[in-house]
């Protein structure tokens, strides 16, 4: 049985299903970590003290990291561009550089970890350090999830692309949404955990 | 995630015309079928209901005869009931799991995941949800869910024992089921998200041509509204949940205050948390839950009244400005639970003030469902006793609030057994009568027979009856003050002594409860088999669903339906019949 509207956008709304599902989906996240944003409001608020980012966190690090997510969304765009101009070698050239470029991040990102482990800085230590795992691990299992989805579609879910190059063109616009909600989230995580 | 089929470039309404052979576990069990659906979390969430009830049943034997033995039950272990009596841990499991799993395994799955999914696409002419895949996964992702809850009552220290809210520094230090409910609700959180993202685009997307939002019954607006709820309320508990799972397995401190005392004890933490922030986030989904209970509730109560008065619904815009005005109102309310913290007189101000806002578009609800039944000539049959049933039973539920609302009259309110009352007044003879509205009413469309009148109709006064004889003395208990958290009922409180005898009471009632219930069950099982057959509108109703042969087949209309017309054209003066179905050019 076919759902209408899956690939083709419903003429009175102008949109397909998927597009819809996705800013929905975003909306949802936007509640997530904006509540997580609110708690760490009202922690510092009510701390006694509380350290400057920058004196426990490696800024120039995070700074890489952001033009890491940054340039990674740029090759997003690159990506689902191409396909829109029917050029498939080159989508697969920007979505394997994305793809990449997360794992650059991962991997900076797991560098970072390792060292405040080893200088005995845990999660338990203290709420900043507790925010900032919280936080940054949640973000990074969301860098994790758009990583699988993009490699997806870099790999075998591209077989749709000659069966069906809209629908499949859609999907990676999707994916890409999600990719730049998760590169945005990074932005307001970065002068919020490692300048303030 | 597999091949995605490769489909028509034309929007159809598929029939069944290629008529796939499915083996029985994707027909019956890991189906992507709505109406399969729908009647999975049907099912689940009546099992979960008596059970969620049956462990309430066992607290009122306690909070009736403390500490007497219940001689049968000496089975449930040494650990939970020894020699027949109840252990305190143990009952504190039961009070806390009793509401965990009523709204979240109970209510929430019926009235959102039940009848939205099988009743919603059929309402606006759809074939299926947008995303049937992503339905089975939110389906079985509740269904984890109610295992890990079920399974936690096995855990070492037995399940859950803060509260349905576990607040915290409590919850933090509670035994290991605490760690299981937390991860039980990650499910159940997860699967209202997929449920709710699937319901807004097949409402949006996939209905009917010519159905325009004007046109959508009743029923269909609030499932709507309680979606966007379920979506935007939802992820800060999932927050929260986060956090304390962190609290109880990596030793952070988001919800604990330094220098905290546990058993004699300072408590060995970084410390620096806010215990009030649980509260925040848990309130800040768990008010808009209020009304994702309720509002489907009032959708099927819609449906049910307008359907055996003959006549259009009474305000339907009206009653659709309130409904939106109210999801949005849910949002701004949470804190009117929180009046007992100390958060200060100037919150509590704005959160009494949106409080006594919100009721006005409940009132504009109720009153335009009251209205309906003006000069209509009613049908009563069992769906419209329990819509009629209803009506004064949410009516006392939401004006015994109003006090509760206001910042001092709750503070010698706060936490008795006048707030117990006052919200399963609005949950139990409200939202469960409007489910069993809804069970009666749309039973012929899921099985092609109906359900027995006479046996529907014991169970409606039975129920009834005793739901008041369970409830209405908890206002009397509530008023002397008896805490909602006593082990014994008060007991063990002088002060308590004149109004012991109404916790006895209550609790036949709630014996008496369990036994009303037995026809039901009697009558549902049977009428699958045995029912008369109903036809394809048995209650000669307009909306669409009803165009549908019953059971709707897989892809639901052999011809894609179109809406010519509003939903409710009952008794229209000069037409040949007394209803216009909507899809009736």
């Amino acid at each position: 049985m076919d759902i209408p509207y899956a690939e083709e956008v419903r003429p009175d709304t102008g949109l397909t299903n998927g597009k819809i599902a996705i800013w929905l989906f975003l909306a949802s996240e936007v509640m997530l970590f904006g509540a997580l944003f609110a708690s760490y409001i009202l922690i510092r608020t009510g701390a006694e003290s509380w350290p400057r980012g920058d004196t426990l966190l490696d800024v120039p690090l995070a700074t890489f990291n952001t033009i890491v997510l940054i340039t990674s969304s740029i090759t997003m765009v690159m990506a689902w561009a191409s396909l829109m101009r029917n050029r498939f070698g080159t989508y697969r050239i920007y979505m394997g550089a994305t793809i990449l470029l997360g794992f650059v991040f991962l991997t900076v990102k797991y560098f970072e970890y390792s060292h405040h482990l080893s200088l005995g800085e845990f999660p338990s230590t203290n709420n900043f350090l507790a925010v900032y795992y919280t936080m940054t691990g949640l973000h990074m299992l969301h860098v994790l999830g758009g990583m699988v989805v993009n490699a997806y579609f870099w790999g075998p879910g591209a077989t749709l692309w000659k069966t069906n190059p809209v629908w499949f063109t859609n999907r990676v616009e999707h994916s890409g949404l999600f990719w730049h909600f998760v590169d945005l989230v990074w932005i307001f995580l970065f002068p919020t955990l490692y300048l303030l | 995630m597999s091949e995605p089929p490769v489909v028509a470039a034309m929007p159809t309404v598929a029939h069944d015309a290629h008529h796939e052979e499915l083996s029985f576990w994707r027909k019956y069990v890991f189906s992507t079928d709505h109406k399969v659906i729908g009647i999975q979390y049907c099912i689940t969430g009546l099992v979960f209901l008596l059970f969620g009830f049956s462990l309430m049943m066992l607290m009122r034997w306690q909070l009736a005869y403390p500490e007497t033995a219940l001689p049968l039950l000496g089975f449930l272990g040494a650990e939970r009931m020894p020699g027949g009596t109840m252990l305190p841990e143990f009952y504190n499991s039961l009070g806390a799991m009793h509401g965990t799993i009523m709204v979240f395994l109970g209510v929430v799955p019926l009235a959102v995941g039940g009848f939205g999914n099988f009743v919603l696409p059929l309402q606006i002419g759809a074939p299926d949800m947008a995303f049937p895949k992503l339905n089975m996964i939110s389906y079985w992702c509740l269904f984890l869910g109610g295992v890990i809850m079920f399974a936690s009552f096995f855990a070492p220290g037995g399940a859950a024992q803060s509260g349905w809210t576990s607040y915290t520094p409590l919850a933090n230090i509670a035994t290991t089921g605490q760690t299981w409910w937390l991860v039980g609700m990650v499910f159940l959180i997860t699967s209202s998200l997929l449920g709710a993202v699937n319901f807004i685009t097949t409402t949006i997307q996939i209905r009917a041509k010519g159905l325009t939002f004007w046109r959508f019954p009743f029923f269909v607006w609030t499932q709507f509204v309680t979606a966007f709820l379920l979506l935007l309320a939802f992820p800060p508990l999932e927050s929260a949940a986060v956090m304390q799972l962190m609290d109880r397995l990596l030793g952070t401190s988001f919800f604990l205050p330094s220098g905290l005392v546990v058993s004699g004890q300072v408590l060995e933490v970084a410390g620096g948390g806010n215990p009030l922030l649980w509260q925040h986030l848990f309130w800040f989904l768990a008010h808009p839950e209020v009304y994702v209970l309720i509002l489907p509730a009032m959708g099927i109560i819609a449906e049910v009244i307008t359907n055996n008065t003959r006549k259009p619904l009474w305000g339907y815009r009206s009653m659709v400005y309130s409904l939106i005005f109210l999801g949005f109102m849910s949002f701004i309310v949470w804190a009117h639970h929180m009046f007992m913290t100390g958060m200060g007189t100037a919150m509590a101000t704005f959160f009494q003030t949106t409080t006594m806002i919100i009721s006005i578009p409940s009132v504009v609800i109720l009153t335009s469902l009251i209205i309906s039944l003006w000069g209509g000539s009613i049908r009563f049959n069992t769906p419209m006793l329990f819509a009629i049933g209803f009506l004064p039973m949410f009516g006392i539920g939401g004006l015994t609030g109003l006090p509760l609302a206001f910042n001092v009259p709750d503070i010698p309110l706060h936490d008795t057994y006048y707030v117990i009352a006052h919200f399963h007044y609005v949950v139990a003879p409200g939202t469960i009568f409007a489910l069993f509205a809804g069970i009666y009413y749309w039973f012929p469309k899921a099985t092609g027979r109906m359900m027995n009148e006479t046996l529907g109709k014991i169970h409606f006064w039975g129920s009834f009856v005793s739901m008041n004889v369970v409830f209405m003395p908890m206002f009397i208990i509530g008023l002397a003050g008896v805490s909602r958290r006593l082990f014994d009922g008060g007991a063990t409180y002088t002060f308590a002594e004149p109004i012991l005898h109404w916790n006895v009471v209550s609790s036949w009632g709630a014996w008496a409860l369990g036994i009303a219930q037995i026809p039901f069950i009697f009558n549902f099982f049977r009428s699958i088999r045995n029912g008369e057959k109903s036809g394809d509108n048995p209650w000669q109703a307009t909306t669409i669903e009803w165009a549908a042969p019953s059971p709707p087949p897989h892809g639901n209309f052999a011809v894609a339906p179109e809406a010519h017309r509003g939903p409710y054209e009952y008794s229209v003066p000069g037409a040949a019949k007394d209803f216009q179905p909507q899809h009736e050019a």
